[in-house]
């Protein structure tokens, strides 16, 4: 579900840059043709509505999955503000562990419920902007037409943020890219009692003796 | 605290995955700087830069987007409501002009000369006798304020008023059960709607805007106006009204733009 996704972000960015600069919303900001999917506007269009249904129907069968086996029950809570401050303040000194894989951090879980909570109003803002007659209920919520455009672009560029931090996080912790190919390791339930005992979100830093460049892979078998 | 019972993923290894890899590369993990960050960032940037090749002119890929425009002409053609009104406005928002709109700058419009100007009538019409523009302009008229929404992003507010479509098909005799209804355009422009949108209470033949007859670059001395549908599908400089079972491409629907167009 997640490469499903990951390809039709792409499709949906990338085509919605195209069809944004038909009709700018800020003098500033025209994407660059090198970087936008369709050559012609109407190529843009076509990708942007073909990319449409992978998003919503992959989005709803995992928001589904999500909810029904608990998943996001046992991984995104409980949530807690200090914590999520706590974790912001270790990021910032290059302090962050991610020790476990199968355990979110409260960054990680504020991060996670946020870009849902975006893609599920990314959805119903481009619902609003496709048919602004049909489902003019919904549309009058935004005011006017061009508040339903910002609205959709400012999520586009709140998921655009969010992949930039999460594609790098992803890339400094390579073991967590195998994890999301297979489905990764299964939940130790031990660890859930009790969360904030059995595992301090950040572990004492031992001073570090000599760091060789390269690690010694041959004593690590 | 209760924890649900574990529904592990179908992909998911029986076994942990061993997560010692983490333990011996701990001083390579505890090595990350901002260097790698920055390394990270500019690797990232370079794979964007490789999309710059367009598909979407390969035949296949073409054909494929073309078959989901399609689909997607239906999933609307289902989702249309045949009598729900879109939002009307008051006078006082309405633009003047309103804006231009064609697959051309407006100092290439050729003006129509309404003394001489008809128009005709074809297919599933009993009565094709051509109408010239003042019997037209006599025609009992309806006013709609509403919102013009164009496939590039923009939209105004205009003021429309001329024949009811189907007031206007119904005089005719068109066949109401037919499924579209063209328009050929004195540009040589051709569009054409759906049979429930031309049936739809706010889609009429308007002939003027604001109260006053059409400018030429808007459309004089006939255009389509409905509430429905993009901004490219309200014809204009309008000479013949087709009512046919058949479909035909148009001409933006040709060039790949999606032909349903609703909003």
């Amino acid at each position: 579900m997640h490469w499903i996704n990951a390809t039709a972000i792409f499709i949906m960015i990338g085509s919605g840059w195209k069809i944004y600069n038909d009709d700018i919303l800020f003098s500033f900001l025209r994407f660059p043709d090198a970087i936008v999917i369709g050559k012609w506007a109407q190529y843009g269009l076509q990708w942007h509505f073909f990319g449409m249904w992978i998003f919503v129907l992959n989005g709803i069968a995992y928001l589904c999955y999500g909810i029904v086996s608990g998943r996001f029950w046992q991984k995104l809570f409980p949530i807690s503000p200090r914590e999520v401050f706590v974790t912001v303040g270790e990021a910032l000194r290059f302090r962050l562990r991610h020790d476990d894989l199968t355990h979110y951090n409260a960054v990680q879980k504020a991060l996670y419920l946020g870009v849902m909570a975006v893609g599920v109003l990314i959805v119903i803002s481009g619902l609003a902007l496709w048919k602004p007659v049909q489902f003019s209920e919904l549309a009058n919520l935004f005011g006017s037409f061009q508040n339903i455009r910002l609205v959709h672009f400012l999520c586009m560029t709140a998921i655009v943020a969010f992949i930039v931090v999460h594609v790098t996080l992803a890339l400094l912790v390579p073991q967590s890219l195998l994890a999301m190919l297979t489905g990764g390791p299964p939940i130790d339930n031990a660890r859930d009692a009790a969360p904030s005992a059995a595992a301090p979100i950040v572990p004492e830093i031992k001073p570090i003796p000599e760091i060789p460049t390269v690690p010694n892979i041959e004593t690590s078998h | 605290m209760t924890i649900r019972p574990r529904t592990p993923s179908l992909f998911r290894p029986r076994k942990p995955i061993d997560q010692g890899v983490l333990t011996e590369n701990r001083k390579l993990i505890d090595d990350i700087n901002r260097r790698g960050l920055l390394r990270g960032a500019v690797s990232l940037g370079a794979l964007t830069i490789l999309t710059g090749c367009d598909v979407s002119e390969v035949d296949s890929v073409q054909k494929a987007l073309r078959a989901v425009s399609s689909w997607n002409d239906g999933v609307q053609n289902a989702i249309f409501r045949a009598n729900h009104l879109a939002p009307t406005f008051s006078p006082s928002r309405v633009m003047k002009p309103p804006r231009f709109n064609a697959y051309y700058p407006i100092e290439d419009v050729k003006p129509v000369y309404g003394a001489t100007w008809t128009l005709e009538l074809g297919g599933r019409i009993e009565d094709k006798r051509p109408w010239r523009a003042q019997q037209l302009y006599a025609l009992p008229e309806q006013e709609i304020i509403i919102r013009h929404v164009c496939v590039e992003g923009w939209d105004y507010i205009g003021q429309w008023s001329g024949p009811n479509l189907r007031d206007f098909l119904q005089r005719v005799g068109a066949d109401l059960t037919a499924k579209y209804v063209y328009f050929i355009c004195a540009d040589d422009y051709t569009e054409s709607v759906d049979m429930p949108t031309a049936l739809h209470p706010q889609t009429i033949l308007a002939t003027k805007y604001a109260g006053e007859v059409i400018g030429d670059p808007f459309g004089y001395p006939l255009r389509l106006r409905t509430s429905t549908k993009l901004g490219y599908k309200n014809a204009k400089w309008i000479k013949a009204i087709e009512v046919s079972n058949d479909f035909r491409e148009t001409y933006w629907s040709e060039r790949g733009f999606n032909w349903y167009a609703g909003i």
